[in-house]
């Protein structure tokens, strides 16, 4: 396995395949340039491998292969797409002639841009986590299992898990340019089940990245996530129910920047602009939000979950302003959509694998820091919710609305810190929240590296950031009236 | 279909018990996939697709692995059964771990009618225009009807072959195919500078069993228009109705939390209900895993047992968990035949999972609320399992005087799932089998809901 790291994408495919570049290219060039507007060849070769820690022993392992092809041909605003995951020179051939075939009418342009930048380099590792032996990640996750029942006796039940992944992906475009990437992925998760009085609650607590096995073992991390899920849980075994209506929110560093994700991330995604059906479509230039709001999406951090060297369409990705000082000033491209609203493709075009064609998706979207200290902006809430960690979201992007759940919150009483809440779902309008963000802190956080975005059936791994920040009027779904 | 080799399986768990595995199973399931998006009357996306991937659990003694591949080669395969048998070396002994007992293995594979023999060739232009006529109608049902997510056309043909070995060198192999074909359709409707999208669909294991294209694009669109002038309401507690597709919704959550695997962890909130009233009575929920033709069903489970008709809640009793061998074994009962394939070995799974219907109109539910909600969408993630905490954001009508008065968005609705189950005080009489859960109009005395 170890050729599969340092192996350069071309090689590889090359040599398991016999799929060259120039074979590629003849296949391009044959059956689908000057009849398309752009067309490209993908391969991937992906590894997965899961090993999962229940009652003290390590009950589940796997290990996972997936590879395949897909051919791509765009003619106007069409898409054909074929996928075979028998990479042979004649299944590419017979998925070539399927994707043209939505081209017959075009009006073929002519003129494809290369990208004018080179592909980063965030995440080369010497020794890549699909590759570190299995006794290591084993002996790690038994500390992570102690560590968590150490934590706290109501720990019942402790669930952790190790999932390692490399992708070799390499593209052709009609416009001549090819490219490869080598993709680590690697998350330790931990979910904990508490117990007290016949109540029972779960909390749950990870990170990861593209980053090697080390990652897990510098500054204590593993032992910090299992303290973290054991702490949740019991937490949650004294919360009260979340009071239910509009307050005053406040909300934490990190992870919280899901709420940028889904108030405003999906709906500045270029393709739900073109087609018109985002609420924020047409709202370029005009303010969105209040003045002290900046957003990022930034897919060029070493090492983060959400970063790519180049897209899934092969154009290096970028840090794209979304939001400026409360100002609409960019969405998110993939080729298709930059090209059909006249934009420059920004490397947000994205897939779950080769068996969907790319979209425009997030890669880390976050929130610049303002100047409030984080303490002055709970102190300024005389009664709210403080929010700091989060379940999952999802947004509406034609009405905007969106909700996402509080795993962790706490009342706010008089600028202080209250009692712990449970079952706080909060509910928002996307153009509108942002408008009431009143104070930003200086303490921006990325999230630990756990967050999959889902759009059309289709899966990613994303990062989020936020600092603390206070918004006048959201309402929370709670169950106390 | 084209058919891809049983004996390949057969040849890989052959060559697991040579490595000196004890036991093996695996599926061997090949998929070929169309579909057509067409938005505003034009071909959006058309995606053609063919795939194929075989998984492997392998038992050294009580210690178990899993591995597959989408690679069918020989070497590759050989690298399955290689990496399967490393990793079942990092594996601890667990007493429960192993194959179910060959006696209970299905011996012959009954036909469900899941296949469609008969469904005509269509061109990839024919598939096309059943989208095309859904998304038109849509579009011509009221010009208030300006723009589309666009509508889709798709079809897969799958083959599924199951085998086992088992240690007294006895091996089981036996398969089945399906077909399946859908239309989906998301208009957007717009008015005084709002828009909103709402979607239908219908899905059938034979072509002839879809709804007429027109009328998706229709009802998707009357969807999308209820929604027009939707305002938040006061936070206020009330009688809610959850329209089927949403109480569907609900039954997914009572399965997720009545499976072996939540159980045996016990996070679930139906740890040690098992023989107690856990829903209203009048509430009956069956897993029927043997209907003819339908979308849900299948021959045997992801472990080769006979797939049954199961009774979850018998009049608002949990009669049954739903078990796997494995989660069965932990909690000293037998597998109830759910055991399901997943990435990482076998979990559970249903197959159509129905709460059957009771006598009342949907219309007589929403009779009977003099100031209530009635739920058309549900979203986001705040289902709770280990404790039935429920709090999601909810799209729907409001009900006055028992009619339905004005459309409410950007609101939750809250409770706890147990508290709501036994909440239930109306069951419709509309259950229509359209997926592979299912429920009718519901109605629950009293929750939150959460607005300005």
């Amino acid at each position: 396995m170890a050729d599969l790291a340092v192996a350069r994408p071309e090689r590889f495919f090359a040599d398991r395949f016999n799929v060259t570049p120039s074979l590629m290219e003849r296949l391009l060039g044959s059956s689908l340039r000057g009849r398309v507007d752009d067309a490209d060849v993908y391969l991937e070769y992906r590894i997965n491998e899961e090993l999962v820690l229940e009652e003290g022993t390590v009950k589940k392992a796997s290990r996972h292969v997936s590879q395949g092809a897909g051919v791509r041909a765009q003619a106007g605003t069409r898409t054909g797409y074929a996928h075979t995951d028998d990479i042979s020179i004649g299944n590419l051939e017979e998925a070539a002639r399927q994707a043209r075939s939505i081209a017959d009418q075009s009006s073929a342009s002519g003129i494809l841009a290369v990208p004018g930048r080179r592909p980063h380099d965030l995440y080369a590792l010497a020794e890549p986590p699909i590759v570190t032996e299995l006794t290591r990640k084993v002996d790690l996750l038994r500390r992570v299992d102690r560590a968590a029942r150490e934590a706290d006796p109501r720990v019942k039940q402790v669930i952790a898990s190790i999932g390692s992944e490399d992708v070799v992906m390499l593209i052709a475009t009609a416009g001549g340019w090819t490219v490869g990437d080598v993709r680590p992925l690697a998350r330790l998760n931990v979910t904990v089940i508490a117990e007290e009085n016949g109540k029972r609650e779960i909390g749950s607590y990870g990170g990861g990245g593209r980053v090697a096995f080390d990652f897990f073992l510098e500054q204590d991390r593993w032992r910090r996530f299992a303290t973290e899920a054991a702490r949740q849980a019991t937490l949650k075994l004294g919360a009260l129910d979340a009071p239910a209506g509009t307050m005053t929110v406040v909300l934490g560093p990190g992870w919280p920047g899901i709420l940028l994700h889904e108030a405003i991330g999906h709906g500045l995604e270029g393709d739900f602009n073109r087609k018109g059906v985002s609420a924020f479509a047409g709202r370029m230039g005009q303010k969105v939000a209040s003045e002290l709001v900046t957003v990022i999406d930034d897919g060029t951090i070493p090492n983060r979950r959400g970063s790519l060297n180049v897209d899934d369409e092969g154009t290096p990705t970028g840090r794209t302003v979304l939001i400026e000082k409360g100002v609409l000033v960019g969405y998110m491209q993939d080729k298709l959509n930059a090209r059909l609203m006249g934009a420059a493709p920004t490397g947000n075009g994205r897939r779950e694998s080769y068996a969907y064609p790319a979209m425009p998706r997030m890669t880390n979207t976050f929130m610049l820091a303002g100047e409030d200290d984080p303490e002055d902006i709970i102190r300024s809430v005389k009664h709210g919710l403080y929010a700091v960690t989060f379940g999952g979201g999802q947004v509406d992007i034609t009405s905007g609305k969106f909700v996402f759940s509080a795993t962790e919150a706490y009342l706010i009483d008089d600028g202080r810190i209250g009692a712990p809440l449970k079952g706080a779902t909060l509910i928002g309008n996307g153009p509108d929240a942002l408008t009431r963000v009143s104070r930003v802190g200086r303490d921006l956080a990325l999230d630990e590296g756990v967050g999959t975005c889902g759009k059309d059936g289709q899966s990613v791994p994303v990062g989020v950031g936020l600092p603390t920040i206070r918004i006048d009027g959201m309402t929370v779904g709670g169950s106390q009236v | 279909m084209s058919g891809v080799d049983p004996g390949l399986l057969v040849s890989v768990l052959r060559r697991a018990t040579a490595r000196g595995a004890t036991a093996a199973d695996g599926f061997l399931v090949e998929d070929r996939h169309f579909s057509a998006m067409v938005r505003l009357g034009e071909v959006d996306t058309v995606t053609h697709s063919q795939d194929q991937r075989l998984s492997l659990r392998v038992f050294y003694g009580r210690a178990t692995a899993a591995a597959s591949s989408s690679d069918l080669s020989p070497a590759s395969l050989e690298r399955v059964v290689d990496e399967a048998t490393a990793l079942a070396r990092i594996t601890a002994e667990d007493e429960h771990a192993g194959l179910p007992d060959p006696a209970e293995v299905i011996e012959r594979v009954p036909d469900l009618d899941l296949e469609d023999r008969e469904a005509p060739a269509l061109s990839p232009e024919e598939k096309i225009d059943i989208a095309r006529r859904a998304e038109a109608a849509a579009l011509a049902s009221d010009p208030r009807i300006s723009n589309s997510e666009g509508a889709e056309s798709f079809d897969r043909r799958s083959h599924y072959v199951y085998a086992a070995a088992h240690g007294s060198g006895r091996v089981f192999a036996g398969d089945y195919a399906t077909t399946s074909f859908g239309i989906t359709c998301s208009p957007v409707a717009a008015q005084d500078g709002e828009m909103q999208r709402d979607s239908w669909y219908s899905m059938a294991r034979k072509r002839a069993g879809l709804d007429d294209p027109a009328s998706v694009g229709r009802t998707a669109a009357a969807r999308a228009l209820r929604r027009l002038g939707a305002r938040k309401v006061k936070t206020t507690e009330v009688p809610v109705i959850f329209d089927p597709e949403n109480a569907a919704s609900l039954l997914r959550s009572v399965a997720a939390a009545a499976s072996g695997p939540s159980l045996y962890r016990r996070a679930s909130f139906l740890v040690e209900r098992l023989g107690q009233r856990i829903a209203a009575s009048g509430v009956t929920i069956v897993d029927d895993g043997l209907r003819p033709g339908a979308l849900g069903s299948r021959p045997f489970d992801g472990e080769g047992l006979p797939t049954r008709r199961t009774a979850l809640v018998e009049d608002g009793v949990l009669v049954t968990y739903l078990l796997d061998t494995y989660s069965a074994r932990k909690l000293g009962l037998a597998s109830t035949h759910h055991g399901t394939r997943d990435g990482a070995g076998v979990t559970v799974g249903t197959t159509n999972l129905m709460l059957l219907p009771g006598t009342a109109s949907p219309d007589d539910l929403i009779a009977s609320v003099d100031n209530g909600f009635y739920v058309t969408e549900l979203i986001g993630f705040g289902v709770n399992g280990v404790t039935g905490d429920y709090s999601r954001g909810a799209v729907g009508l409001w009900i006055e005087n028992g009619k339905l008065a004005y459309p409410v968005e950007e609101v939750t609705v809250a409770g706890n799932l147990l508290e709501m189950l036994l909440a239930i005080d109306g069951v419709a009489s509309d259950l229509v089998l359209r997926d592979r859960t299912a429920a009718p109009t519901l109605k629950i005395a009293k929750m939150v809901v959460a607005g300005a």
